[in-house]
């Protein structure tokens, strides 16, 4: 059985110049233990997506469609039961950690603070187990570390605090937001390969949410690119990196300045992101595409299977736009 | 290439175009507030108030000094409100038009109102945001300088003015005049803090436009929001305190009035049976008040960047 | 061989901290922001500044153009030292330098229309150009930087992040600089628009004859962009190269470690590959390593590192490394064992 599974998944935000439509009938599933990765630049309803299925949409928002965990449905339930499920199986590790950590607590009263009240732990059982954690996630000197607040983090130790209490109530799914994106670059490595470690060692499923291919590449077994919305693209990571069989896909790809190879000329994808606020009939990618034909701004194909694994929703066929 | 050259067809039919009118953020915020029923319905009420103060006079059967020797000494009997006898709001204690007074005390306490808070609007923004954007000893110096004359207490200080040099309106104004600007000069000065670090100062800066011309033309702009905001919040401030300080006695000075002053006579004469003399007054000083207040609220979810 | 355009030496800047609640007389911490760098911009080219935050590559941008007091010399093409002018004298080199920034929405008023925006640095060193003429000019910039001329009275918030960008460059070559810093002008943008705006730059880079100081963390970026790269940490030139030669035979273990973190977006490469991770965090600006400032978190680090700070000098020849030592290597690296 699938671990999560999404059908349908719309998202729309009532604002005061209208209706944004931020997420259009996304469909996936993801097993137990698997790294799945959602790609989008800004605006593409990647957050969004993983906002909705733990239900921490913004109050103007709304969500519709199916997601199940572990075969039971989780979109808009009630709060209590939610919180039951947010807490023990699935957690989430946000972009900016500073956002979701209390500058006024010391990190090891923040972490107790999660397993007494939802394991029922003693405070002391709870200190220790977290100082476990803090060490899982090698910060070094953990113990003394425990005492400190927030503050007393760097940015790369703040995202690693966060992950390791996210990883406190052994979570079957972990949801992570941009969780490098503020990152330098050698932080990122650390963290990505942090990560890696614990996805094995805890044999949880990941849900990665980024910008950035290099990123996916490094880390993902899946992938699911979104475009305005919508899925464009979803796919075992090897072959949608060999062989994109979307525009989009393909256009994001060339437009990368590659370190391990010299560029002379950058492909580009022209134009702008798509306007939210009026959702096309067709292919939200359409003025943008160079392989856009007439068809593609009334209609878009439904996504589909076109080889083992590999789904994509695009009016050409894939040997067209090679 | 056939993408570019389309591009390019369609470039040269656009620059052909009439140049594109923007929508600024004015634009945008005034569409906000036009949104807000309560604001526009205060809006409306302002509107009214100020009709009234202008032109109640030549409605006015009488002028707010005439005495009515009609009514005197049976005030409570033949000086209510009515249409025949002229007297719209019924008269005074003295047998005065209370149309006619509270039309003019309409007159001193708006004035008072949007004297006071232009006086914080101007010497305010200018003072804090030089203060602002100078920064350093300059910025501590002039900051602290409205710190002590905060600390001083204003209400004593103006009640020793008007003892000192006598009751009048311009001595009020002057009084209202020197504390409210300081509020504002802080609320002014924390906003171009924030303003000063953003990249587009800097981009000014590093292009060489001179200081002056960044507070007037990148700073002041942007601070308009939040000083529109605190001006409408501070006119019914400004009259309150006014109000207070007539119906301390300290006011505007006989046959002058304000709604202080009709409010404190008519609370004094409540128990004769002339409670008119108390509601009239009242009943403007409330919903201008509340106006006002509706009118900033609105102001300000217009304005708040953050709602966009 | 083309002549050099900008020479600046042993540039240091330092900020004093006072913390909340020091008394007048307490001593101030210092900061040094950037401790001591040389390099040399060529017209025409391109020097990529990397380093990761806190290393101190914006504020040697904003020292250039004297938005931040610093010492050292900065000599613009060849004879004059910029800072030792006064505020007037600066105004000359103010429109032959421009800058670029990292927010593009954040650095345009949003009170002002596009062409009023554009025209700033027009009208601040030109204040006798006619009003027809400089609309003639913004728009003629707008469709340069493939704006489209008649959106001349629009305002920032109505355009995308991307086109904000544009306008930003518009801003900056109007008055025909010879040399653009751009302060991380892409790290904002999505990677689509990021390339159609590195792409311009190197475009009106040709046309216009530009030098560019480009400061970015992503190094990939840098790569494509550059012709000599320039890597910082904690305010101090780690190694500097040509772009090739610094890519492809990285001497300083950061340098190293640094490169060998960037993710490729392919995973057969992205999974085979070696990273090298460093230990801990980088340390506080405020109280700096003695010696190497790196050798706290370099694997390399040996009791010489601690005494004396290594000079940037040309790397030694080793067995093994093919350096291209025949024609006069213009490597650099700071470090005892290169």
């Amino acid at each position: 059985m699938a671990l999560l599974d999404v059908q349908n998944l719309s998202v729309k935000f009532r604002t005061n110049d209208g209706i944004v439509n931020a997420v259009n009938d996304v469909s996936f599933s993801m097993d137990p233990g698997q790294t799945l990765a959602i790609v989008g630049e800004s605006g593409s309803g990647k957050s969004q997506t993983a906002f909705s299925i733990l239900g921490l949409l913004a109050q103007n928002g709304f969500a519709t469609g199916s997601v199940e965990f572990n075969g039971k449905e989780i979109l808009n339930i009630l709060t209590p039961d939610l919180n039951r499920v947010r807490a023990a199986e699935i957690a989430i590790v946000f972009q900016d950690p500073m956002t979701s950590l209390n500058p006024y607590m010391r990190v090891a009263d923040q972490m107790a603070e999660v397993l007494v009240h939802h394991k029922g732990l003693s405070k002391t059982a709870a200190v220790k187990e977290a100082v476990h954690m803090l060490d899982a996630v090698k910060i070094p000197g953990a113990k003394g570390r425990a005492q400190q607040y927030p503050h007393e983090f760097s940015g790369g130790m703040r995202q690693r605090v966060m992950i390791a209490m996210s990883l406190l109530c052994r979570p079957k799914l972990l949801i992570a937001d941009e969780p490098t994106t503020a990152l330098d670059v050698t932080v990122q490595a650390q963290i990505m390969s942090l990560f890696s470690e614990i996805q094995k060692e805890f044999g949880m499923g990941v849900l990665l949410i980024t910008h950035d291919l290099g990123v996916v590449a490094g880390f993902c077994e899946e992938v699911l690119v979104l475009y305005g919305g919508r899925v464009m693209e979803q796919g075992p990571v090897d072959p949608i990196f060999e062989t994109p069989s979307h525009p989009y896909t393909r256009g994001l790809l060339k437009a990368i300045p590659r370190i391990d190879k010299g560029t002379k000329t950058l492909d580009t994808i022209p134009g702008s992101p798509p306007n939210m606020m009026q959702p096309s009939l067709g292919c939200p990618f359409e003025p943008r595409c160079q392989f856009a034909i007439e068809d593609c701004a009334q209609r878009l194909s439904p996504l589909a299977e076109f080889s083992k694994g590999r789904f994509r929703s695009c009016n050409r066929v894939s040997e067209d736009i090679a | 290439m056939v993408f570019k050259q389309e591009n390019i067809k369609n470039l040269a039919l656009v620059v052909a175009e009439q140049d594109v009118k923007g929508r600024s953020l004015w634009a945008d915020a005034r569409k906000r507030f036009f949104q807000n029923k309560a604001a526009v319905a205060g809006m409306v009420v302002l509107i009214i108030v100020g009709l009234f103060a202008l032109f109640g006079a030549q409605v006015s059967q009488f002028t707010n000094d005439e005495i009515d020797f009609m009514v005197i000494g049976q005030v409570a009997e033949l000086g209510g409100p009515s249409f025949a006898s002229g007297h719209f709001f019924g008269t005074d204690d003295l047998g005065r038009d209370l149309f006619a007074r509270v039309v003019q005390g309409t007159q001193i306490s708006l004035m008072v109102g949007v004297v006071g808070a232009a006086i914080a609007v101007i010497a305010g923004t200018l003072y804090g945001a030089t203060a602002g954007y100078i920064g350093g000893r300059i910025d501590n110096a002039m900051m602290r300088t409205v710190d002590i004359l905060m600390a001083v207490p204003y209400m004593f200080v103006i009640i020793l003015l008007l003892v000192i040099f006598g009751r009048s309106i311009s001595m009020l104004f002057v009084g209202i005049g020197l504390l409210s600007w300081l509020e504002m000069s802080r609320i002014v000065r924390g906003q171009t803090l924030s303003i000063k670090n953003k990249e587009y100062i800097e981009a000014a800066q590093a292009t060489g436009v001179s200081s002056f011309k960044i507070i007037l033309q990148h700073i002041v702009p942007n601070l308009t929001g939040i000083v529109a905001v605190y001006a409408t919040l501070l006119v019914p401030l400004m009259i309150l305190t006014e109000s207070f300080i007539s119906f301390l006695g300290l006011g505007v000075q006989e046959p002058d009035t304000s709604w202080g002053a009709l409010i404190f006579e008519g609370a004094g004469t409540m128990q004769y049976g002339t409670l008119w003399q108390l509601a009239f007054p009242l009943f403007f000083f409330v919903i201008t008040l509340f106006a006002f207040f509706f009118v900033g609220d609105g102001l300000r979810d217009a304005l708040d960047p953050k709602d966009r | 061989m083309s002549t050099s355009l900008l020479k600046v030496e042993d540039l240091r800047v330092s900020f004093s901290l006072k913390s909340q609640g020091d008394m007048p007389w307490t001593k101030s911490r210092v900061l040094q922001a950037v401790g001591g760098v040389s390099f040399e911009l060529k017209q025409g080219e391109t020097l990529g500044i990397v380093g990761e935050s806190g290393c101190g590559k914006s504020t040697l941008a904003r020292a250039l153009i004297r938005m931040v007091k610093a010492t050292g010399r900065v000599v613009w093409m060849g004879d004059e030292e910029l800072l030792g002018l006064s505020k007037s004298q600066m105004m000359k080199y103010r429109s032959e330098i421009q800058m670029v920034f990292q927010d593009p929405l954040a650095s345009l008023n949003p009170r002002k229309t596009v062409g009023q925006i554009i025209a700033e640095p027009l009208r601040t060193h030109n204040p006798k150009l006619s009003k027809d003429e400089v609309v003639a000019q913004v728009k003629a910039m707008m469709q340069k930087v493939s704006l489209l001329p008649n959106q001349i009275n629009r305002y920032p918030h109505e355009f995308s992040g991307g086109q904000c960008q544009r306008i930003g460059i518009a801003r900056a070559l109007i008055v025909k600089p010879k040399l653009i810093i751009c302060d991380e002008p892409v790290s904002a943008l999505d990677v689509s628009i990021q390339a159609q705006v590195i792409n311009l730059l190197m475009e009106l880079q040709q046309e216009m004859g530009l030098s560019l100081v480009f400061i970015a963390h992503d190094l990939s970026v840098v790569k494509h962009i550059s012709n000599r790269v320039m890597v910082l940490y904690l305010g101090k030139v780690m190694e500097v190269a040509d772009r090739d030669d610094l890519y492809d035979n990285p001497r300083h273990p950061y340098t190293q470690a640094l490169i060998s973190a960037v993710p490729i977006p392919d995973p057969k490469i992205e999974r085979a590959k070696d990273v090298i991770l460093l230990e801990g965090d980088l340390p506080s600006p405020l109280a700096p390593p003695s010696g190497c400032v790196f050798r706290t978190r370099c694997a390399k680090a040996q009791a010489i590192c601690g005494e004396i700070a290594p000079e940037l000098k040309a790397p030694e020849e080793k067995e093994g490394t093919v350096l291209a030592l025949e024609k006069e290597s213009t490597h650099r690296v700071a470090c005892h064992f290169e």
